[in-house]
């Protein structure tokens, strides 16, 4: 046995993968290999620590010392300096904005002192191919005191009082929905995964996945005890090539130490499991369609009751849940339902895995407790908004959800205050914008991804998110109509009320919400034809002030002679030339140009 | 390492206790060897010493102790340096050290608790 002084985490998350943490590691190897290190220091690749914005990662225990955004040219530095002769290499180290002052050690940075990671807390620390990592940390003890010393009732009692609730999105409490599977009338019984993660921005369950995917597969059996079943699927979609393979490699250790299979930990309880590989249909998250999709059929809902539950796969009584619902079992177990309880608010218990994309500084994953402010997580965790510009909204739950103007930045983030405000929790993806996004192009954007994933069987859905889109389509062309308004309102009340599953009764939600809070923002399109964020290209106009002081600049920038004038005189647009390509006000050296 | 299936629970426990010192790098350790590695240090030979350190370890199996390095505390005369921390005790810093001197080191000091007087340089009380 060799003993390692050293480990060197990589962060193999597919976030640092694509800024180029596969080229860092291999050059990481070289280096200290070249120095005749590699006996003395360990490689070890990691899932994802949720701070992609600032990825490649790499950490150095036993310093613990946060490298950010490391390159393949800054490795022989790190080899050099703090592997050979212990040297923090400053320059590396992350900075918050606006200071100067390097942190070495990640606990001390701001992105991570709010945050409580508990269903991400092996992530970015351990191994995710090694499944003896996963075990050094307490990994399946919970199976263990689930099959040697609970009744399967406990168990569904335990995650009822610990008040577990969906994380997918509806926030239905988990432990009541294993008690249908497990009254349900039959033998044979299945739990399914839902990993068919498709929400715009969203990637925790990618994440959880790839970094620690023991979690999912310990809750998943636990679950299966506690509803009676003996088989389990994983429907996870293709395009995670990397949380697939990771699923695989677990899936096939966890069978060699037997702790999936027959007769785990000597009882007579069995379980398998299997990975179904979803093709990409948003669709097929709604648990009917997921269904349908893993039994060969197409993937689209059917009407409901009878509920999985009742009958599910292969007409089976089956407990369907979500990644992140199952990667928070294994704790509930080990540390008891009193200690998850006493995690967030009243009626929405522990944590919530967030991904913050949009307008944000620090794009990537946090993990909060329930009830903590939106404010806090945009701008204390999230490191506010790009480039100093104003908060405006953000899109919270994904296509399905609502936005949140600035009044309710102080709202408790829990399921039921989001609600009451029309947003949702979602899947818990968080899409920032700021002061230059247009409302009324946001919910076209997602109007657009819904109807296109639209599965066609229902007519609300098909035809009505369809005119929904049109109508948007036109408004932000400037072709919006009196009435417009009035008819999205009628046609989203329509298709909430007699769409056949979830993906079109919440279709129209983005639209609600924006027209709940922003509904100037239309009216500004319809009657002034003008879009005030100056974001929809066919609205905006571009004037030349009084600040103009003739210099031709922007006369010679415009590529199809739209503007006239005098040297040092103010110059004119003329609107029915231009093309709104903004290339004058780029150029226009006084500022005097403006867009709206 | 050898697989074999987990027949029950204390099992799980066995192995979990036996994986944990391959991550222990990672969490704080009570006791901690120091490597003067700054460019003295490296010219005295304390990449030998390291390497001597790191294998001691290995073939004596201690675990809880992490190895790191530091810079030159200008006693570079002195140098090879190594510190040996233990809880609750002075720092103590050895001067001179060469790779045939590191087993007496730890299995003196580290393991039994004791100085060796003729080869101590410094002691820090923090």
């Amino acid at each position: 046995m060799e003993h390692y002084r050293a480990h060197v985490l990589i962060c193999a998350g597919t976030g640092c993968i694509s800024s180029g943490s596969k080229k860092v590691e291999a050059a990481l190897r070289d280096q200290i290999a070249q120095k005749g290190l590699e006996k003395e220091v360990k490689i070890v690749e990691t899932g994802c620590h949720g701070f992609c914005e600032m990825g490649p990662l790499v950490i150095i225990y036993p310093e613990g010392v946060f490298y950010v955004r490391v390159q393949e040219t800054d490795v022989a530095e790190i080899v050099e300096e703090h592997l050979y002769k212990g040297r923090i290499v400053e320059r590396l180290l992350f900075k918050e904005h606006g200071s100067l002052e390097g942190i070495p050690s990640y606990k001390d940075i701001d992105f991570y002192k709010k945050q409580m990671r508990m269903v991400l807390g092996n992530c970015g620390h351990l191994d995710p191919e090694e499944i003896n990592e996963y075990i050094a940390v307490g990994g399946y003890e919970a199976l263990g005191k689930v099959l040697t010393t609970m009744k399967p009732q406990d168990v569904i009692d335990e995650v009822k009082k610990a008040g577990l609730r969906g994380r997918g999105g509806g926030g239905f409490p988990t432990g009541m929905k294993w008690g249908f599977t497990r009254n349900a009338a039959g033998e044979k019984k299945y739990v399914v995964c839902n990993a068919d993660e498709g929400d715009p921005g969203a990637f925790m369950d990618r994440s959880v996945l790839e970094g620690d995917p023991h979690r999912v597969l310990e809750g998943m059996a636990v679950c299966a005890y506690a509803v009676g079943a003996d088989e389990g699927y994983i429907y996870v979609r293709a395009e995670y090539p990397l949380a697939i393979k990771r699923l695989r490699i677990a899936i096939k250790q966890a069978e060699e130490l037997g702790l999936i299979g027959d007769g785990i930990f000597g009882t007579d309880f069995n379980f398998h499991v299997k990975i179904k590989e979803g093709a990409g249909a948003f669709v097929c998250g709604e648990e009917t369609a997921l269904i349908a999709s893993i039994e060969g059929q197409r993937g689209v809902p059917r009407s409901r009751p009878p509920f999985p539950a009742i009958s599910g796969l292969w007409g089976k009584p089956t407990n369907i849940n979500n990644v992140e619902t199952f990667a928070n079992v294994p704790q509930i177990i080990t540390k008891g339902a009193d200690w998850y309880a006493s995690i967030g608010t009243e009626r929405s218990k522990g944590t919530k895995v967030f991904a913050l994309t949009g307008k944000i500084n620090h794009t990537g994953l946090a993990e909060v407790p329930m009830g903590i402010t939106m404010r806090e997580i945009i701008f204390d965790i999230g490191g506010g908004i790009q480039g100093g510009k104003k908060f405006k909204a953000v899109q919270i739950g994904g296509p399905s959800g609502g936005c949140l103007p600035e009044q309710h930045l102080d709202l408790s983030v829990d399921y039921d205050s989001l609600l009451q405000v029309g947003a949702m929790m979602g899947s818990g993806g968080l899409v920032v914008m700021d002061e230059s996004t247009c409302m009324v192009d946001i919910s076209k954007f997602f109007l657009t991804f819904t109807q296109a994933e639209s599965c066609g069987k229902c007519t609300p859905c098909r035809e009505g998110t369809k005119r929904m889109l049109e109508i948007l389509t036109r408004i932000t062309e400037g072709q919006g109509k009196e009435g417009d308004i009035e008819l999205l309102e009628v046609l989203a009340k329509n298709i909430k009320q007699t769409a056949l599953c979830g993906l079109g009764q919440t279709a129209p939600n983005p639209v609600l919400s924006t027209l709940r809070y922003f509904r100037d923002e239309y009216e500004a399109h319809i009657k002034e034809k003008r879009c005030p964020a100056g974001a929809c290209a066919g609205l905006a106009q571009y004037n030349i002030t009084e600040a103009c002081k003739g210099c031709g600049l922007c006369k010679k920038a415009c590529p199809v002679n739209a503007i006239s004038g005098e040297t040092k005189a103010v110059h004119q647009i003329d609107q029915d030339k231009c093309i709104k390509c903004g290339a004058c006000m780029a150029k226009c050296p006084f500022k005097a140009i403006t867009k709206g | 390492m050898e697989v074999y299936s987990l027949k029950t629970i204390e099992d799980l426990k066995r192995l979990r206790d036996q994986v944990q010192a391959e991550t222990r790098v990672r969490h704080e350790s009570s006791k901690q060897i120091i490597v003067g590695m700054g460019t003295c240090g490296i010219a005295a030979g304390a990449r030998d010493v390291m390497s001597a350190i790191l294998d001691e370890i290995a073939k004596r199996k201690l675990e809880d102790i992490t190895v790191r390095q530091t810079g030159c505390i200008g006693m570079c005369e002195k140098e090879v340096l190594v510190d040996i921390v233990l809880p609750g005790k002075p720092r103590i810093t050895y001067g001179r050290v060469t790779a045939a001197d590191v087993p007496k080191i730890i299995v003196e000091h580290v393991i039994n608790g004791n100085l060796i007087k003729e080869m101590v340089v410094g002691k820090i009380t923090e």
